[in-house]
């Protein structure tokens, strides 16, 4: 039944915020060490489909799988799915009142219950790794848009997780900042994170990810790897959206 | 007129001993107003439908209610039910279910204020409600709340000296009794009112230092 292949498996998610119809039976598999990267127009449901993953949006139907555990109805350990599920959001939503450092090392000693001292050490780490090393007895108040950023991916990848989750994780930067952050972005990628990212960089998404899904109106249009998709687009409603990004997406040989 | 020494062997003695009851009333009450008050807003905020009415009929009814009147209850009517207490632990419990009535509202407001996104991306790291709650929500509501709940410990001050009226000889009724005693009413009640002058100023500029010292950049101001 079950394929070693996928880390993650997302199975006919169904929500409704009121009478709004938000995901209409999303389905889809992500193999280990994948970067797949949603697109599509605003208000389709992206953002909402990685909330229903790690739970802190309950879809009223469909099922999530995280190996062979069910993530979804999953009670009390749900908590430690979304240790293995990181997060990071379009606003960053670092603790203002924690440092850098801090803000990473929270969860290893309340969640984790690591000692204080390896706490520390793997926050500093992982800050290092984003390259915020030097910022970290600064607090969020302190820091640039791209640099809290990078700390909130440093918070999350200090928690070892086996899948992050990007929801737009630029969209609230400009152009500069955001390539900072899509650096950092990229050299996970690279260093084998599986990664789910609602974006709409397309330069991103054309040279970082295995596959591209785009969703509209809470359905998976279309879904493939990036030169299928934003090249050759089976669909028409793909093709339309994709073309506003041509000039971006332009292929340099 | 006074006899020689008045103030040195009367009125400061005297006074003295109602300072300190003043004081056992203060530092009795305030922890414990502080933390009722945390638990009513948390109660009000997180607590399911009846926890959370309970909370809010709590507050509508202190609001609503003269602190006096409250004191006269605890004191006078509690024995009727076979609750006796003694004048003293009348006054704290009383100032305690007012003052953690007003805190509660303080810190509530703070606890709104607290922006949502961190709630969710500590339930993102895997934090329980009451982690989010414990490191996140509240080290930032009760930061927020100091100013308010300075107010409230300063009106504590101030109102402990109704404890007089349940016969608790406290910093007020100690000067009363002087005064009355040897009909120096301006004199008494002035020391006592510079009293209660240096105790408010004391715990403003202390007030003052707490706030500089938990001061995060970008949060407060």
């Amino acid at each position: 039944m079950t394929d070693d292949a996928f880390v993650l498996r997302v199975e006919d998610i169904h929500k409704k915020f009121g009478t709004n119809e938000v995901l209409k039976g999303v389905s889809f598999n992500v193999r280990k060490g994948e970067t797949i990267v949603f697109i599509g127009p605003s208000g389709t449901g992206k953002s909402t489909l990685l909330r229903c993953i790690n739970q802190l949006t309950i879809p009223e139907k469909g099922r999530v799988w995280l190996h062979d555990d069910e993530v979804t109805n999953s009670g009390p350990k749900i908590s430690y799915f979304r240790q293995k599920i990181g997060m990071v959001f379009q606003n960053f939503y670092l603790f203002d009142h924690l440092t850098a450092v801090r803000n990473v090392e929270i969860a290893l000693l309340k969640v984790k219950k690591m000692d204080p001292e390896s706490a520390r050490r793997k926050a500093l780490h992982e800050l290092e790794q984003v390259g915020m090393k030097d910022w970290a007895d600064h607090y969020p108040a302190e820091l640039s848009g791209g640099q809290a950023q990078r700390v909130s991916i440093a918070r999350a990848l200090a928690m070892d997780p086996e899948v992050i989750l990007f929801d737009e994780p630029t969209s609230a930067l400009d152009p500069e900042l955001t390539r900072e952050v899509l650096e950092v972005m990229k050299k996970l990628a690279k260093s084998g994170m599986t990664m789910l990212v609602v974006s709409h960089e397309m330069g991103f998404a054309a040279s970082v990810a295995n596959q591209i899904i785009f969703m509209e109106n809470g359905n998976i249009v279309e879904q493939g790897p990036p030169d299928a998709l934003l090249y050759d687009p089976s669909y028409v409603r793909t093709r339309k959206f994709v073309g506003q990004f041509a000039d971006l997406t332009q292929r340099k040989d | 007129m006074e006899p020689a020494g008045f103030i040195t062997d009367i009125l400061i003695p005297a006074l003295s001993q109602g300072l300190v009851v003043t004081l056992q009333l203060i530092v009795l009450s305030a922890p414990f107003g502080l933390l009722l008050g945390i638990g009513i807003s948390l109660g009000r905020q997180y607590g399911g439908k009846t926890l959370s009415n309970f909370c809010k009929l709590y507050v509508i009814f202190i609001k609503g209610c003269p602190l006096l009147l409250l004191l006269f209850i605890l004191y006078f009517g509690l024995p009727s039910i076979g609750i006796t207490l003694t004048a003293f632990a009348a006054s704290v419990i009383g100032f305690i279910l007012c003052n953690a009535a007003y805190n509660s509202e303080y810190i509530r407001g703070a606890i709104l204020s607290v922006k949502d996104g961190q709630t969710i991306a500590a339930q993102a790291l895997g934090m329980t409600k009451w982690q989010v709650i414990r490191e996140v929500i509240l080290p930032q509501a009760l930061r927020r709340a100091i100013p308010g709940l300075s107010n409230e410990f300063i009106y504590l001050i101030k109102y402990s000296s109704l404890a007089y009226m349940l016969t608790v000889i406290e910093l007020s009724g100690a000067g009363k009794l002087v005064a009355t005693k040897y009909f120096a009413y301006n004199e008494v009640f002035i020391a006592v009112g510079i009293v209660y002058l240096a105790l408010v100023t004391f715990t403003t500029v202390a007030v003052h230092y707490l706030e500089k010292r938990v001061a995060v950049p970008g949060m407060i101001h």
